[in-house]
């Protein structure tokens, strides 16, 4: 892990406790999750108890304790989805790649998250896989499109 | 840098005079709807084709803001003609260029089209749509790249605070405001002007204004539309609400899950202070402000302005009891504003026309006009505004051209997770804040998701439930295990495990959550519950004394079975089902393997119409299969008919 990376970003903050969230985001954008060494370095830096870091990382939804996988999938659960079939397309994925949400699985393929509304209901049901929209989708489709991720 | 009302008023004449106003203009969305179907390449191809003909200085192309035609992106308006094309494509760009571009014709495919009422529209005022819309807020977002201040300056931007500045004192400023009668867009609908009244006259020195740009209402867009779409009417508000107040630091708290949209309004703060709308000093007034971008982290809760304040003090977003209002002790413990995005970007227009001029539009209690989402079963899904007070049934039949697919409308669910849904009788209530919480739902921050006869409304309910017990963020038990309870009980009933009393219960829990919860989350949790009950009971008494789905939603209901009468062992169905439940083989009829089907109704809608072999059932048992030697298809061969081939279709 990139001990520097993480120091620049603490940095970046000027090292202000107020700041935790922005740096936590930081670090999560660049590791695509939270390493507790990370965590540990932000509790020592900054002078916060690791327990309400750990408080903080549990508590939104951005954070993940866990790494991710290559391609990171997320299924809209916005209302306009649902009410257009998206409980089905998530199962569908959850068949296929083998998780729940919140899940990598065990080759480190596919992370699978489930999002409260990506803002693009003209297209939906929509999943987002590694920031790319696909749009329109039912159950049949949504198999089709998962296999040309390797 | 800016010193003066006048150097801004110079800088104006001068922007305006270098575009000449019959230069040719490009104008393509750039918002997240048509990025998502292709705008960006859009862009590209326009680029490349203006710089292959030889364009480039004649002919200006820009990615704009959103103007919330969502159903019919990638839209693209040609200038100074307003020819606005539909549904654009890569491929159209040449076309576009050599016939509009070049010899001023219309390009017909590409414009709107109603096959069944037969109307076309070229430009983009006629367009029902836009119409029947009145579009202060996000009309000019197509007229604008948000990455460019000149655009906004062009359209007259910040010649509101300049008035503010040089020709109001800040009660005036407030008084004005208060006058206008406007309410709070984020979902509260509390007086603007009471608000700021309260924080300018809290004591202390040291004031901040916030920007409440956490919109986390599942499927409702609205601020980010204009938030990535133009910016500075954002910064314009707020910067004249901190002169207001006495605020000299401001906030804008954006979910990091629009990323454009911290871009764009992080690109607007740089530009503000290049041009000396923002700093020390502010256009030679001696007012001096700032504003820093924060990042919400994906906490639904954050919405909520006490967990907001703590958000942005970097801690858990776990809300507190109110009082004390942020007005009197908010970020850091000093009187604070917040207002939502459409809220700030309100302000401009009062104060540039006067609030007498802003409260034509509207209801006696709801004055102006108000973004909505209008997404789900719908034809035109997209965001509309419209002034307070316009009917539903304009909405969403008038802007929103009706229900697709020739469904029947069920409810329109307003409010977001905190609403309620509307049936049909109820269509042609004006909305306004007061009229939407008599009828049982709220106006919220402006979702208006249309549900047809296909939606279930026990699921609706369980689906809204089910987001507010991830979201609650289980300080207060009210809220944390009410809500968990409810969900528990609605789960069961779309499950087949419903019975008698349930109904009751949930009844009974709704009220004791909304009374006891601490903040906004818990008391309105019971809205998608108590109105689908009042509106939609019959629904739940199906589910729980039939153990039926009448709109054949709740998966647990609902089987799926194939007509051996019908199936022509085609294998599509076969092929399709993911769950591999379809016993198949060719020339043997299907049969569904109830033991491995999950309903997901795959094979329902992939059977050919022709054939309709694949039948719903809910409420009652599924036939057995047919034996196995009943199963084989005896093909017979197809004679080929003995008609004389004409001559000339030999090869």
């Amino acid at each position: 892990m990139d001990r520097k990376k993480i120091e620049q970003v603490i940095d970046a903050h000027n090292g202000e406790a107020s700041a935790l969230i922005e740096i936590l985001l930081d670090i999560q954008n660049e590791f695509h999750w939270l390493p507790g060494e990370a965590l540990e370095m932000i509790s020592e830096k900054l002078q916060i108890p690791l327990s309400r870091i750990q408080h903080t990382a549990t508590f939104y939804r951005a954070f993940s304790l866990v790494p991710k996988g290559r391609h990171e999938i997320n299924v809209c659960m916005g209302t306009a989805c649902h009410v257009r079939g998206a409980p089905r397309v998530l199962e569908v994925v959850q068949q296929i790649v083998g998780i729940e949400p919140g899940e990598t699985d065990a080759e480190m393929k596919f992370s699978l998250d489930t999002v409260n509304c990506l803002g693009c209901c003209a297209i939906g049901p929509v999943m987002e896989i590694d920031e790319q929209h696909l749009g329109k989708l039912v159950p049949a489709k949504t198999a089709e499109l998962l296999k040309n991720y390797d | 840098m800016l010193n003066s009302p006048a150097e801004l008023e110079q800088l104006r004449q001068d922007i305006l005079a270098k575009r000449k106003s019959n230069k040719a203009r490009i104008s393509i969305c750039a918002g997240a709807g048509c990025l998502a179907t292709g705008a960006a390449k859009v862009i590209d191809a326009f680029n490349a084709e203006i710089a292959k003909e030889g364009l480039s200085g004649e002919v200006e192309v820009k990615g704009t803001g959103c103007p919330g035609f969502c159903e019919r992106g990638p839209i693209v308006v040609l200038d100074p003609e307003e020819t606005c094309y539909l549904r654009v494509t890569p491929k159209d760009v040449p076309e576009i260029v050599a016939q509009t571009v070049k010899e001023k014709q219309v390009v017909e495919r590409l414009v709107y089209f109603d096959a069944v009422k037969n109307v076309k529209a070229v430009h983009e005022a006629d367009i029902p749509f836009y119409k029947n819309q009145e579009r202060n807020i996000i009309g000019n977002n197509i007229k604008i790249d948000p990455k460019r201040i000149d655009d906004y300056l062009a359209l007259g931007g910040y010649s509101a605070l300049a008035k503010a500045l040089f020709q109001m004192t800040p009660e005036q400023v407030v008084g004005e405001v208060k006058k206008s009668g406007l309410r709070g867009r984020g979902g509260g609908g509390f007086p603007t002007g009471i608000k700021w009244e309260a924080a300018r006259k809290a004591p202390g020195e040291t004031k901040y204004v916030i920007v409440n740009a956490d919109e986390g209402d599942p499927g409702a867009f609205m601020d980010r539309a204009v938030l990535e779409g133009n910016p500075h009417s954002i910064l314009e508000g707020l910067i004249i609400g901190a002169y207001a107040i006495g605020a000299h630091d401001g906030y804008v708290y954006v979910r990091q899950e629009y990323p454009l949209a911290l871009e764009n309004i992080g690109v607007a703060i740089m530009q503000a202070q290049e041009y000396g709308f923002l700093g020390k000093n502010i256009l030679g007034s001696g007012f001096d402000f700032n504003i820093r971008v924060n990042r919400g982290a994906g906490a639904f809760v954050c919405g909520e302005e006490t967990a907001l304040l703590l958000s942005l003090e970097g801690k858990p977003g776990e809300p507190r009891a109110r009082p004390p209002y942020p007005a009197t002790s908010g970020l850091w413990g000093k009187p604070t504003n917040i207002n939502n995005v459409e809220t700030w970007a309100n302000i401009p227009l009062i104060v540039d026309k006067g609030a007498d001029w802003y409260g034509q539009s509207g209801t006696a209690s709801s004055k102006g006009t108000k973004i909505f989402s209008l997404v789900g079963k719908i034809k035109n899904t997209g965001l509309v505004e419209v002034p307070m007070g316009a009917t539903l049934r304009d909405i969403i039949y008038k802007i929103g051209d009706g229900i697709p697919n020739g469904k029947k409308f069920k409810a329109v669910q307003t409010g977001g997770p905190a609403g309620g849904c509307i049936p049909e009788e109820h269509l042609d209530l004006a909305v306004d804040f007061d009229e939407l919480i008599k009828a049982g739902a709220i106006m919220g921050s402006g979702g208006m998701i249309v549900m047809d006869e296909d939606t279930c409304m026990v699921d609706v309910a369980r689906y809204f439930v089910n987001f507010l017990a991830q979201e609650s963020c289980g300080k207060c038990s009210p809220c944390r295990e009410g809500i968990k309870q409810m969900r528990r009980i609605l789960t069961d009933i779309t499950e087949g495990r419903g019975k008698e009393g349930d109904i009751e219960l949930l009844e009974e829990l709704a009220m004791s959550t909304g009374k006891a919860s601490l903040c906004a989350l818990g008391r309105t949790a019971p809205n998608p519950v108590l109105s689908t009950i009042r509106h939609f009971r019959h629904e739940y008494e199906t589910h729980i004394k039939e153990k039926r789905c009448p709109s054949f939603t709740c998966q647990g209901l609902v089987s799926y079975y194939i007509d051996p009468a019908k199936c022509t062992a085609c294998r599509i169905c076969d092929r399709e089902c993911s769950s591999d439940a379809v016993v198949g083989g060719k020339n043997l009829i299907h049969y569904v393997d109830q033991t491995k089907c999950n309903a997901c109704g795959t094979c329902f809608e992939v059977c050919p119409s022709k054939f309709g072999a694949v039948i719903r059932i809910t409420g009652e048992d599924v036939p057995a299969p047919i034996p196995e030697e009943a199963r084989i298809i005896v093909r017979q061969r197809r004679v080929p008919k003995k008609e004389p081939q004409p001559a000339s279709s030999a090869p």
